[in-house]
C-alpha cells in the first residue's frame, strides 16, 4: 500500500505551485486557475485521509464534495467579475487595475 | 503493491508537470488546457484512493464545467497583442520564498507530524454511503450549499450582464 505521506507531499507540492501562481501571475484568469489548483490539492489531502483513517466514515470525501461545489460557485462569480473588469478597464492584468491603490 | 506504487509515481509526475505548465506557462490558453490534464490526473489519483464517485464528479464538474468556463472567459478577454507580454509580475522572488516556505513546512509536517496510518485494505463501495450521509448527517450543509450555488448563479448573471 502507498504510504499516506506520499499523497500529502504531492498535495503540498501542488498547493505550493498554486500559491506561487496566485502570487505571481498578472492575468486575473490565471490567478483563478491557480486558486482552483490549490483547492484541488486540499481535496486530494481530504480524500487521502478519508482512505487512510482507521474508521471508514468518509467525512473527507463529504468535505471534498463541498469543496467542489464551492469551487464551482467561486469560478462562476470570479469569472463574472473578470468580465466586468475587462468591460471597465479593457485589461485583465491585475497590476494595471490600481484604481483603489494609493 | 509495487505496481500500485509505480502507477502512483507516474500519475504524480504527470499531475505536477501539468500543474507547473498551468502556473509557469506563458500562453494562457495552453495553461488552461494543462489545467484539464491536471484535473484528469487528480481524478485518476482519486480512483487510486477508492473514491470512484469523486473521480467522476471531478471529471464532470472540473473538466467539463469549470475549465470550459475559464476558456470562455479567456476567449472573451484576451487581446491578441498581449501574446508576447510579460505574464509574471514584479514580486517573483518574494512569492518564490513564500511558496517554498509553505512547501517545506507542509512536507515537514507530512513526514513528522502524521503517524503512519494504514487504513482498511480496501474501502467498501462508497457511493451509497456518500448519498446516505449527504441526506442525513450532512443535510444542513447540503441545503446551504445549494442555496450558495443559487446565489452564485444569480450573482454571476447580474455581474456579467450588460447594463
Amino acid at each position: 500500500m502507498i504510504p499516506l505521506s506520499h499523497y500529502l507531499i504531492l498535495g503540498a507540492i501542488l498547493f505550493s505551485l498554486g500559491v506561487f501562481g496566485a502570487l505571481t501571475r498578472r492575468n486575473a484568469i490565471a490567478i483563478l486557475m491557480s486558486i482552483e489548483l490549490m483547492l484541488n490539492a486540499v481535496s486530494l489531502n481530504f480524500i487521502a485521509f478519508a482512505r487512510y483513517l482507521p474508521q471508514t466514515m468518509l467525512q473527507g470525501q463529504v468535505f471534498a464534495i463541498f469543496i467542489i461545489a464551492i469551487a464551482a460557485a467561486e469560478a462562476a462569480v470570479g469569472l463574472a467579475i473578470v468580465l466586468g473588469l475587462y468591460r471597465n478597464f479593457k485589461t485583465v492584468n491585475v497590476d494595471e487595475i490600481n484604481l483603489m491603490k494609493w | 503493491m509495487t505496481i500500485q506504487l509505480g502507477i502512483f509515481y507516474i500519475l504524480a509526475v504527470f499531475t505536477v508537470w501539468a500543474a507547473a505548465v498551468v502556473v509557469l506557462g506563458k500562453n494562457i490558453v495552453r495553461a488552461a488546457v494543462a489545467l484539464i490534464f491536471t484535473f484528469c490526473g487528480m481524478a485518476a489519483l482519486y480512483v487510486l484512493l477508492d473514491a470512484e464517485f469523486l473521480a467522476a464528479v471531478q471529471v464532470l464538474i472540473y473538466v467539463g464545467g469549470i475549465t470550459i468556463l475559464l476558456l470562455f472567459a479567456i476567449m472573451l478577454t484576451s487581446r491578441i497583442s498581449s501574446a508576447t507580454a510579460r505574464v509574471i509580475n514584479d514580486q517573483v522572488v518574494l512569492s518564490a520564498i513564500a511558496a517554498a516556505g509553505i512547501l517545506v513546512g507542509l512536507i515537514y509536517a507530512a513526514m513528522r507530524g502524521i503517524p503512519a496510518l494504514s487504513g482498511p485494505p480496501r474501502l467498501p463501495e462508497t457511493t451509497p454511503f456518500l448519498g446516505r450521509a449527504l441526506l442525513t448527517t450532512y443535510a444542513l450543509p447540503f441545503e446551504v450549499a445549494s442555496i450558495l450555488l443559487l446565489a452564485g448563479m444569480v450573482g454571476a448573471i447580474i455581474l456579467a450582464r450588460k447594463e
